[in-house]
């Protein structure tokens, strides 16, 4: 049961994008079209899932016997840069297919808050191992969700005439409020 | 003419290249933290640290780093950074602390940080970084604090809990996800405008 809550939590109801704002860049920076959202997603959850198990186990094995917790943020970006890299050139020797659909997509999700936030999460959260990595999963899902959501509304959108000053950035942000005000709807179902 | 170039570093962060309004990095921050005008401005002083020192001390390495290890080492004295800010904020503004959250250790993916180390203190002389740092950073904090204001404003009928109107003809909905956004889209579409109309 606590598995399905933190599913629908981080799905739905506290959706990484639209209700805590993470990943705002590549939310806005690639959902210009379907496909890219979807290769995207896909890059985050792999790299999130993996992340934050190496992460969760360095925390608990390393930093807190050693009480060096204030090494936290230090140790974490460093682990998941060298996590990207090294699932950049694994996936480049293992499946040529699926890094041609990634690959382009890696290098961008060092600096993607959303990986680091889900990292520092779960610990704040008090999360066991597995409970983590469900959490991960299902981070990734709603950013996907709300990645792909949103780029199909953008592909409509590049057909409608609009003021000046509203082209591009601001009228993306707007849809992106409208759509932050759907997913409030899911307010309440899980704490 | 030195003092002169440096006051123009110092500006094209806040208005001509402003990290939000022109540029638009770092958004997370900006969206998430800016629910208040106290909230934004402390955000937008603690990045500007971060920006400041980090840009500083990357001026100072520049010639020392290898070219082709200087992200993670970049990215290594930036998180040094924030750290400290962490601690110094913990010890210091608990309340502001705890309000802002998951987001003081997030400043170190904040694509400002990285993006000027990168491309403006990878490059020039120590002065001139701290001028750029601290003209980007000025230029985020004005953009935060001018949308945590507008958003406490719209939403409570406060600035820096200062009652202007009553709470009851507030907006809840602008201290809450949804506003972020809107409020964010007019008044970057507000500084298009005043943009195209100045040119």
């Amino acid at each position: 049961m606590t598995y399905i809550l933190i599913f629908i939590g981080a799905v739905f109801v506290n959706n990484i994008v639209l209700s805590q704002f993470l990943g705002i860049c590549p939310f806005l920076g690639v959902s210009k079209k379907i496909d890219t959202a979807l290769g995207m997603s896909g890059a985050v959850a792999f790299v999130m899932t993996i992340a934050t198990i190496v992460t969760f186990l360095v925390q608990v094995y390393v930093l807190e016997p050693l009480q060096i917790g204030y090494l936290q943020t230090i140790s974490f970006i460093l682990i998941i840069a060298a996590l990207v890299q090294l699932v950049e050139i694994i996936l480049k020797k293992i499946s040529p297919a699926l890094y041609q659909a990634l690959g382009v997509f890696l290098p961008l999700i060092t600096t993607n808050c959303t990986i680091l936030g889900v990292a520092i999460m779960v610990i704040q959260k008090d999360f066991n191992l597995l409970q983590s990595v469900v959490f991960a999963i299902s981070t990734a899902l709603g950013f996907g969700l709300a990645l792909i959501l949103f780029a199909g509304i953008r592909e409509q959108l590049n057909l409608v005439s609009l003021p000046r000053g509203m082209k591009g950035t601001p009228v993306a942000l707007l849809v992106a409020g409208l759509l932050a005000m759907a997913f409030m709807g899911f307010a309440g179902i899980v704490k | 003419m030195a003092a002169n170039s440096n006051l123009k570093t110092l500006l094209n962060g806040i208005i001509k290249e402003n990290p939000i309004f022109v540029i638009m990095l770092g958004m997370c921050p900006t969206l998430g933290t800016t629910s208040s005008a106290i909230n934004g401005l402390g955000m937008g002083l603690a990045t500007t640290f971060v920006l400041l020192s980090s840009n500083v001390v990357i001026s100072m390495l520049k010639n020392i780093i290898p070219d082709n290890v200087r992200i993670p080492s970049f990215v290594v004295v930036i998180a040094a950074f924030v750290t400290l800010v962490e601690m110094v904020m913990q010890a210091y503004v608990p309340a502001l602390y705890e309000s802002l959250g998951l987001f003081i250790p997030l400043i170190v993916v904040n694509c400002i940080v990285l993006g000027r180390a990168e491309a403006f203190a990878a490059k020039n002389t120590v002065v001139k970084s701290f001028f750029d740092g601290l003209g980007m950073g000025l230029g985020f904090t004005l953009a935060l604090t001018l949308l945590g204001t507008t958003r406490e404003l719209l939403g409570t009928g406060k600035v820096f809990s200062m009652t202007i109107f009553p709470e009851n003809y507030g907006m809840l909905l602008f201290v809450l996800a949804p506003g972020a956004f809107i409020a964010l889209a007019y008044l970057i579409a507000i500084f298009n405008k005043l943009k195209t109309t100045k040119n």
